[in-house]
């Protein structure tokens, strides 16, 4: 029998009767929604840790610093012995270099320094950060109060929750005002510009080739958001700020660092240089590539082990039980496959005489139980895949509502990829065809004689 | 008449059947043959074998021993495959509970045949109606077998067991399940086919008078033995 005659013989018996092959198709389609539910559920917890893991910027950043070979520096002459490797400077050109490396999304220095606000008759000291532009995108900044920076070089700052709470209360109400920003710039002073007549400007132009000069500043900057959690992430110990500023605007602003005076006492202060910048890749994946390329340049680095490989592993075995768990209902659904096609062959006894006595062959009989299961395995896994998806949208509804009323950010925790999709309708169906095969086989091997006799 | 091709030839078959211990045998050592566009009638008590025979005949079941031959082939020797092969292409088939398959309509049951025997969609639908012309059932075409008449029904399997074109019409009591009026019309239709189509039909039956009229020749059976074979006039 040709395939399209056998598909419409099937699809007619199982038409026929109707409440009982809904009931099995039903039995198949909660099975299969069980084992799409529990994958879902997996697949959207492990996307989301494994997003968060990325996003937070500890595993996708390598963190350089100017490597000081300090034994040369003591021993100059032993350099003659061996290719004389220049201690290389952190500077613009090296962040350009660095910039332009394969898969480097974005280099920045650490840009933190105390200053001092002023905002209506308050003036508290407090630490401000420079934020990278990939923040923006590290979901740190989901469900903040106001907005993020308008532009990488806004005059704009974020405050922290406690800090903003110490300025005004509600802190909601300083969103969109202004406030002051005094903070010590940091001026290069060439050779002999210093006029300092002071006994401390005297020694520090003795001590150093070149030197800097600290100027009082002030900025105004508009609040543009209020943030509970602290967002600054990733390697360099950028936690602790309680300003936030665009990294950008916070460079213009060249205000005196902590880590200044190292940099002079390295005689590096006359052209301005870095500490340490951090390079941000593409993925935790292209980690160990850059690094290896910026260590050739001469750079120390440093970067954290891809800990998204072993989240992998632990989700992995998570699916494993996950998916065990709903082909176990998957497996009491073809038990229900099996049972009602056995009831089908003592029902359809005659019919199987009748179609053996018209001249079907014993494999036209078993592909016809055959079409039948793989329909109703088809019909299930759709079904089965619609309905799981519901359950998983249920889920993640309810996580939101819940996560809502806590005051945090909803979450995506189920989701169904395509793969998922139409794997689970595959495995439906060779599930369904291998419940089928018994009873197929079954009804193929009547004889048509007794099969007739059958009343 | 005596001229005419032998299309089967049972050669002494036998068909045992183990019940236990004991065996029974249902048809015992036949032999016969039947030549083309015949009307052979097998009558017979209930438990004579006939039916047996006719199932023998028509493929649906192996001898025991013995060989049949139709149209070069031994049937005794044909596997599985090449028997259904057999029944589809060589053989129709009419039984006395009629057997049209409930779920489907009257053309959907005559088009069986032509779907196992894999005719072209086309070419169905022409063959379907010829054969439901045939048997006067046109216009109850998309009729269930529920609801039509018994008479109806014995005459859509008829047109089932034509429309491949078998060169053998095998018929087992076709008429046991009719009243007279519709068994007879049943038994004209055969004997039509066999006139207009050169059909032969093997028809078994316990009634005598109706052997009589429609059929050429009548073969006795008694305990799976031939008892008598004769011409009819």
């Amino acid at each position: 029998m040709k395939a399209r005659d056998l598909t419409e013989l099937a699809l007619r018996n199982l038409r026929e009767a109707v409440l009982r092959n809904s009931l099995t198709t039903l039995g198949v389609a909660v099975g299969v929604a069980s084992l799409v539910a529990m994958l879902s559920l997996g697949i959207g917890l492990q996307a989301l840790a494994s997003q968060r893991l990325t996003r937070s910027g500890l595993f996708d950043a390598v963190f350089v610093t100017a490597q000081r070979n300090l034994r040369g520096a003591r021993r100059p002459q032993a350099a003659d012995s061996a290719p004389k490797k220049e201690a290389r400077v952190l500077d613009d050109d090296v962040r350009q270099q660095l910039a332009k490396l394969p898969d480097v999304t974005e280099v920045y220095p650490q840009i933190r320094f105390f200053t001092e606000v002023r905002y209506a008759d308050k003036t508290p000291t407090t630490t401000v950060l420079g934020l990278p532009e990939s923040s923006r995108a590290s979901g740190a900044f989901e469900g903040m109060t106001g907005s993020y920076f308008s532009s990488p070089t806004a005059d704009e700052v974020i405050l922290q929750l406690e800090f903003a709470k110490e300025l005004a209360d509600p802190p909601s109400t300083l969103v969109g005002k202004n406030l002051i920003l005094r903070y010590a710039e940091r001026a290069a002073l060439s050779k002999g510009a210093g006029e300092d007549s002071s006994f401390f400007g005297e020694m520090i132009s003795a001590a150093m080739p070149a030197g800097i000069s600290i100027v009082p500043r002030e900025k105004t900057l508009r609040i543009v958001g209020v943030i509970e959690s602290d967002p600054s992430a990733g390697i360099g110990g950028f936690g602790g700020g309680r300003v936030f500023l665009p990294l950008k605007t916070a460079e213009q602003l060249h205000a005196a660092q902590p880590d200044d005076l190292q940099a002079l006492m390295s005689g590096a202060a006359a052209k301005p240089s870095y500490m340490a910048l951090t390079v941000r890749v593409r993925a935790p994946k292209n980690v160990p590539a850059v690094e290896a390329s910026i260590k050739q340049m001469g750079f120390g680095t440093f970067s954290l082990l891809d800990a998204t490989k072993s989240l992998r592993l632990v989700f992995t075995v998570f699916d494993l039980f996950l998916g065990l768990f709903g082909s176990l209902a998957l497996t009491v659904a073809s038990l229900g496959i099996i049972n009602t096609l056995v009831m089908a062959i003592l029902e359809r006894r005659r019919e199987i005489g009748v179609l053996k006595a018209l001249g079907a062959t014993d494999r036209d009989v078993r592909r016809l139980f055959f079409a039948e299961a793989g329909a109703m395995g088809l019909c299930g896994g759709i079904f089965g895949v619609v309905l799981g998806w519901l359950i998983g949208w249920a889920l993640t509804w309810g996580t939101t509502i819940y996560l809502h009323r806590q005051d945090l950010p909803g979450v995506k925790i189920s989701y169904v990829p395509w793969w998922l999709a139409l794997g689970a309708v595959g495995f439906a169906i060779v599930v369904s065809l291998v419940a089928g095969l018994y009873p197929a086989a079954r009804a193929a091997r009547l004889h048509p004689v007794e099969a007739l006799r059958y009343e | 008449m005596a001229t005419a091709p032998i299309l089967i030839r049972a050669e002494t078959i036998s068909r045992e059947y183990r019940l236990g211990e004991a065996v029974i045998r249902a048809v015992d050592e036949v032999s016969l043959t039947v030549e083309k566009g015949q009307f052979l009638a097998l009558l017979g008590s209930s438990g004579s074998g006939k039916s047996t025979l006719l199932n023998l005949l028509a493929g649906l079941d192996r001898p025991t021993s013995g060989a049949i031959r139709v149209q070069g082939r031994n049937l005794a020797e044909l596997n599985a495959e090449e028997l259904a092969r057999y029944r589809r292409e060589t053989v129709g088939m009419v039984f006395q509970s009629f057997n049209l398959l409930p779920r489907m309509t009257l053309e959907e049951n005559v088009e069986l045949p032509l779907r196992l025997a894999e005719v072209d969609r086309y070419e169905r639908e022409s063959r379907v109606g010829e054969a439901l012309e045939r048997v006067r059932l046109g216009p109850r075409r998309r009729h269930r077998p529920s609801e039509l008449s018994g008479g109806e029904q014995q005459r859509g399997a008829l047109a089932r067991a034509l429309v491949n074109r078998p060169a053998i019409l095998f018929a087992d009591e076709p008429t046991g399940n009719l009243d007279s009026v519709n068994g007879e019309e049943i038994l004209l239709l055969l004997r039509e086919f066999q006139h207009s189509l050169g059909m032969t039909i093997i028809l078994v039956t316990h009634e005598r008078p109706l052997a009589e009229r429609f059929a050429n020749r009548i073969a006795v059976l008694s305990d799976g033995k031939l008892v008598s074979d004769g011409a009819q006039p």
